[in-house]
């Protein structure tokens, strides 16, 4: 394991810094099998932030999880056990997440989420030590369902894999959807054909269809819904539009409308700026994974600026401050240390070769998440 | 046999010495992934009586592993809710005991082993393979769709299940535990073997024909192996869930099934520290090249590639020579 | 339910049914001729895919993407068998099994070190793009008929080869017995050789014709690769006829019973958990359909041995 230390934490490392590091960060994320994309650019949008820092007081230790909660809870088990880590960070599926923070805040380390954000975790389960940067599970479900009632349509067709997340997916989509459902069906995890639904889809007769279909099934379902002729608009979550897979998906996606809360042509300067630093530096566009990551790091640095990691009260109150530059403009914490935020519309569009996102509208203004009142701290 | 018997005197001592040296050291992840191997250890030494004595190559044992973790994750999570398993026709409640929860994984993880042999030793050979297979395919999408457990979320389990008169928090004790449970198990798999019901197993295994014509039922055999067999898994998923304190649907993974298998061929069929010797090879492995590259998986794959082709007999087989089963 | 919709449901799971059939056909031969347990038929099919959209990438053209991947799977299956294939088939099948979960490994994690962590790109030729009008009014993709097609024109074609040709004479002699054929003077380790590669070149086949569909990502063989296990096992190992009739099952009942089940369930409990319910007993109900033929049949429909 000492190789591993070595080998990946590269910022302490990298500017051969004599000092011993103040603040241990683990970062815990996917960097093998199918979904390694979204960890790739989770820990590269995260060591971007802390590379241009330049400082020699943060140590990350970045460990793969193989997208399994066994092997996250070990790495964890690691990292708090044997490397002394005071933060941890990085794991991008709920279902790892719900392995190892609870156990992680228990232990009186803070967990700083870069995507995943359960329900569990931000009612009744919320912990002092625990903060979402990303956003609450449900937010984009919630407003692809209000977006699409402003766009006028009265019947929508929903779908998402049978599993927790695609259950509060669609939950969400239904709590700010004002029409009827024209159908509800849940599909299987790890489907790839959807020749059944869409046929289904077909007969149903709906305005609009609404899908949460993460990674590869999200490819699956709009390639072939793409090539069905059927003309029914479709809404979505960002995670199926996501800069790493668009072009996997190709012209199947134009004109599609998702919703994010992150999009690389937010104009702010700090934006610009981490679009124009990231590409530069990893020869490739930024995802809304690696905006996350990279949001996540700069509000780590801004509270060690601030307060002693080992003082929690001290620390969590730093956080809660949120006074870092979010690529995402506005950004606060809700009193769940989860954030407020816009939730942007935005239309896949064709630039050149590359397909990507242009923010098309706003979805929801200053949206915080259904749980704060559950959560009492 | 005195070269296997070195072997495992020196793989026995070994479980012993490192965890102590980490201990006296302060070096608790090492005890946490000496606990883990043990666990594996276990799991794998279930499955070589399945395949070792009755010559049943499961490709579905992650099914015990599995109900096991989730009779610990299901009692213990009753047990952290304060809600009752169940109101009719008696209340039970959960628990966070070990010694219930493990008779629970135990029982339960053999009945399943039971339903499953009667239907999948109505076939051999590949087809057995095969029908274990999707058995525990079964398994895992029931696991991930059904949402009272939390379906592919898992369950989160808060505290480590106590054991009386130890406190399982701190690693070492609960390290004690897993390999007490390793050193029952191997050493009723000793006498496993060389009692009569071993004598004929193995003899089922050989030839089927010779057995039945002396009167014995080599499918009924082969049952109470597979039930033995399934209920040690079980105890380990138990274990595993509880070292994780928590349990997911991967633990009914093919691929889970896989590796189970892998520990005991990479340390050796049929030998009684094979399981042992593989389940710690594989995880020093995963532990030391995870951490150069993050393909790992592919010298993993050569490896593995190497001691099929090269090395019979597994690890065991390299240091102890071949030669007869259990001495 | 309308008319309409069961019978584009069926057709859906006839068209799922031929291209398990592509990857079934190979496996149960591979099996039937050298007697091997290929656990890494699965990342064959991954290899067509990604040798199809890098080929596409590359030309333009569907066409040749098809026919690299079809190269490029059997070029593979070629070497891995000369490799280490065929130090396996004197070995148990517990040795095989191990070996080509080794294999797995290899292939999927050398894809992704090759091609990088992201799904690749590979779209339906803009010709066959778009849906057409059946008789009764049904609207099917052009594709999907086609791949029903194309899978259709394979199994015959593979009937072909088996009973007429000089190559289905030898693979039929092989599996009825191996000494003789050997004896006979017929290259025995290159015929294996061959039908490695020809099982092969129809797994990366049909990796290549499905992922215009689908999604090009590395570990994408493995639930096919169970599916189509299952579909050997329900139709017999070894038969090829067995293959066909069992991919057609498995697909028409994974894919009809996703619909039905969740409706099913709606005339005994609210529509909420019946589609949880349905939902998670049609993810099981081709395990369970398998199960039920092995306990009548224990070994498959149209098989002959154990």
């Amino acid at each position: 394991m000492r190789f591993k230390a070595m080998a990946l934490a590269t910022v302490v490392a990298a500017l051969a810094a004599p000092v011993q590091a103040e603040v241990k960060v683990g970062l815990i994320t996917t960097l093998s099998g199918g979904g390694a994309g979204l960890g790739i650019d989770t820990r590269d949008g995260f060591m971007l932030a802390i590379e241009q820092a330049g400082r020699d007081d943060v140590e990350v230790i970045v460990e793969d999880d193989q997208q399994k909660p066994d092997v996250a809870v070990q790495i964890a088990d690691k990292m708090i056990q044997s490397d002394k880590v005071d933060v941890l960070t990085g794991i991008v599926w709920s279902n790892l997440a719900m392995a190892v923070v609870p156990s992680a805040v228990g232990q009186g380390l803070f967990y700083l989420s870069t995507n995943a954000a359960p329900a569990q975790l931000a009612g009744p389960g919320c912990n002092p030590n625990y903060f979402s940067v990303s956003y609450q599970n449900d937010n984009l479900h919630e407003a692809a369902g209000a977006y699409a009632t402003s766009a006028g349509y009265k019947t929508a067709f929903i779908l998402a894999p049978n599993y927790p997340a695609g259950k509060d997916s669609l939950t969400g989509f239904k709590r700010f959807f004002e029409g009827d459902l024209a159908g509800e069906v849940y599909t299987q995890l790890g489907q790839t054909d959807y020749a059944a639904e869409i046929a289904q889809i077909r007969a149903s007769g709906a305005d609009t269809v609404f899908f949460f279909l993460p990674g590869g099934m999200g490819i699956s379902f709009l390639k072939q819904y793409a090539d069905s002729g059927l003309e029914i608009p479709v809404v979505g979550p960002a995670f199926s539009f996501d800069q790493g897979i668009l072009q996997a998906i190709g012209a199947a996606a134009l004109g599609v409308k998702n919703t994010s809360s992150w999009s690389k042509d937010i104009d702010t300067p700090a934006n610009a700026a981490f679009v124009e630093a990231f590409s530069a530096r990893y020869d490739r566009l930024p995802s809304i994974y690696a905006a996350q990551g990279y949001d996540t790091a700069n509000l780590l640095l801004s509270a060690i600026d601030k307060a002693d990691v080992n003082d929690d009260a001290a620390f969590g109150a730093a956080l809660m401050e949120a006074d870092f530059d979010s690529v995402r403009g506005k950004f606060s914490f809700a009193p769940n240390r989860h954030p407020i935020q816009d939730i942007y519309v935005r239309e896949v569009v064709q630039e050149g070769d590359v397909f990507t996102n242009k923010i098309v509208g706003t979805a929801m203004t200053d949206r915080a998440n259904e749980y704060v009142d559950q959560c009492k701290m | 046999m005195s070269r296997e018997r070195a072997f495992n005197l020196a793989a026995l001592a070994l479980l012993v010495a490192v965890p102590a040296w980490a201990q006296l050291t302060g070096e608790t992840f090492t005890i946490t992934l000496a606990t883990r191997a043990v666990i594996f250890a276990l799991a794998a030494t279930g499955l070589n009586i399945a395949l070792g004595l009755g010559g049943l190559v499961s490709l579905g044992h992650a099914v015990f592993f599995g109900i096991g973790g989730y009779a610990m994750g299901i009692l213990a999570f009753h047990a952290q809710s304060y809600t009752p398993l169940t109101d009719w026709p008696v209340t039970i409640p959960g628990t966070k005991l070990m010694p219930v929860i493990w008779l629970v994984a135990i029982l339960v993880s053999a009945l399943a082993a039971l339903l499953i042999g009667l239907l999948a030793l109505r076939t051999t050979g590949v087809y057995f393979i095969m029908i274990t297979l999707a058995f525990g395919q079964m398994f895992y999408y029931f696991a991930i769709s059904w949402p009272a457990y939390g379906g592919e979320d898992g369950m989160a389990i808060y505290v480590r299940n106590g054991f009386p008169g130890l406190n399982t928090l701190i690693p070492i004790q609960f390290y004690g535990l897993c390999l007490a449970w390793l050193l029952v198990v191997l050493w009723f798999n000793a006498r496993l073997a060389r009692s009569r019901f071993g004598l004929a197993l193995n003899a089922a295994r050989q030839a089927p024909q010779r057995v039945e014509t002396v009167g014995l039922d080599p499918v009924r055999l082969k049952l109470v192996a597979l039930v033995i067999s399934g209920a040690v898994t079980g105890l380990a998923g138990a274990l595993f869930a509880d070292l994780n304190r928590f349990v997911s649907p991967t633990m009914f993974s093919w691929q889970l099934s896989g590796e189970i298998m892998v520990f005991v061929i990479i340390g050796g069929v049929g030998r009684l520290f094979g399981p042992v010797a593989g389940a710690c090879l594989f995880v020093a492995l995963e532990h030391l090249l995870g951490g150069i590259t993050a393909y790992w998986h592919v010298w993993l794959g050569v490896l593995l590639l190497f001691i099929v082709l090269f090395g019979r007999g597994g690890l065991v087989g390299i240091f102890a020579g071949r030669g007869a089963v259990h001495d | 339910m309308s008319a309409i919709l069961i019978a584009e449901q069926v057709l859906n799971g006839l068209q799922s049914g031929v291209m398990l059939f592509l990857m079934a056909a190979g496996l149960t031969l591979i099996f039937g001729v050298m007697g091997l347990i290929n656990l890494a038929h699965g990342s064959l099919y991954m290899v067509g895919a990604f040798a199809a959209a890098a080929v596409a990438a590359a030309t333009g053209s569907f066409l040749l993407a098809l026919a690299a991947a079809l190269a490029a799977a059997a070029l593979a299956g070629a070497v891995v068998e000369t490799v280490v294939i065929r130090r396996l088939y004197d070995k148990d099948h517990l040795d095989q099994v191990l070996a080509t979960f080794a294999l797995i490994l290899i292939f999927s994690e050398g894809t992704r070190w090759i091609f990088g962590s992201f799904p690749l790109f590979l779209d339906i030729p803009p010709w066959l793009s778009g849906p057409v009008e059946l008789p009764g009014g049904i609207l099917y993709p052009a594709y999907r008929l086609a791949l029903i097609g194309v899978g259709l024109a394979v199994a015959l074609g593979l009937w072909l080869l088996i009973s007429r040709t000089r190559l289905g004479v030898r693979i039929r002699a092989g599996e009825n017995d191996r000494e003789m054929i050997a004896a006979l003077g017929v290259d025995i380790s290159r015929l294996y050789t061959v039908v490695f590669a020809l099982g092969a070149g129809l797994a990366g086949l049909a990796g290549a014709l499905v992922g215009a569909i689908q999604s090009v990502q590395v570990g994408m063989g493995e639930p096919v690769l169970i599916l189509a296990f299952v579909v050997i096992v329900i139709g017999g190992i070894g038969s090829i006829r067995g293959a066909l009739v069992g991919a057609l099952l498995v697909g028409l009942t994974d894919t009809l019973g996703g619909i039905f089940l969740p409706e099913l369930f709606k005339l005994f409990t609210d529509p909420s958990s019946a589609t949880t319910i349905g939902a998670a007993l049609a993810s099981m109900s081709i395990y369970v359909l398998m199960a039920a033929i092995l306990v009548w049949k224990p070994t498959g429909l149209y098989g002959a041995r154990a």
